[in-house]
């Protein structure tokens, strides 16, 4: 069989509804993910910063904004993205020091991670923001 | 099997190890920074302010930011170099990030340094 008939007949599962991802490619999505949103929402989180310790009056401008409902959920599922990109980051350390990269070391580590970083989440998430 | 010979140029090692090194000083600094918040809770500005003006803690902090644009810098490039294939759109983009980052950097630094 040559190597072009090999390359056709492949299976591709690049269809999002049909992909299904083991734990540890669940958790390195989910990096990734966390990674681009906190990213994407640098500036707000520079501004909450900045307001916070500007004076005593941007200070109170800052409790107001951060009272806000809403502003507490963004604020919760950024907490959620920055322990998770923590966690897994720890995870991938590990990983690149050859630590635990058997396949069963490696999804039970990927399961930690979840297992760690959600509780954490609402934890400091009620500490924190409530 | 890639063919490649690895000497050289960088083939992206550089910045792989400073991915790394970039968070494992973010990793520090954020479990310092959320111990300091759990003891001061409930936060004043007093207190807040006191916090980021003491010298340590003023250029830790900048350190941290420091290390985030950096660290963010090389994530969002690979992100791009993943989905997006166009040469001159990726440019564009990465050219974007990296003006973002710097005047990130200068918010940081103004921000610290006018308390």
């Amino acid at each position: 069989m040559s190597d072009m008939t090999m390359k056709k007949r492949r299976p591709k599962y690049l269809n999002l509804a049909e992909i299904r991802l083991p734990l540890p490619g669940f958790v390195s999505i989910l990096h990734r993910v966390s990674g681009a949103v906190l990213f994407l929402m640098l500036p707000f989180l520079l501004y909450l910063f900045s307001s916070s310790l500007g004076s005593p009056e941007s200070f109170a401008a800052y409790k107001q904004v951060v009272a806000n409902p809403l502003v507490k959920l963004i604020l919760l599922g950024l907490l959620w993205a920055y322990l998770h990109h923590f966690c897994a980051g720890i995870r991938y350390l590990f990983l690149d020091l050859d630590k635990g990269v058997d396949l069963v070391s490696a999804r039970r580590s990927a399961g930690a991670v979840l297992a760690v970083s959600l509780p954490l989440t609402l934890v400091l998430g009620v500490i924190l923001l409530w | 099997m890639v063919n490649r010979i690895v000497v050289g140029a960088h083939y992206g090692l550089r910045d792989w190890l400073a991915q790394r090194i970039t968070a494992v000083v973010m990793a520090l600094y954020t479990v310092v920074l959320a111990v300091a918040l759990l003891v001061m809770s409930p936060v004043t500005y007093d207190s807040w302010r006191a916090l980021f003006a003491s010298g340590p803690m003023r250029v830790a902090t900048f350190v941290f930011f420091i290390c985030l644009f950096y660290h963010v810098w090389i994530g969002v490039r690979d992100i791009f170099m993943d989905y997006i294939k166009p040469t001159g759109v990726r440019l564009v983009l990465h050219v974007i990030v990296i003006l973002l980052m710097v005047g990130y950097t200068g918010w940081a630094a103004q921000t610290l340094w006018r308390l």
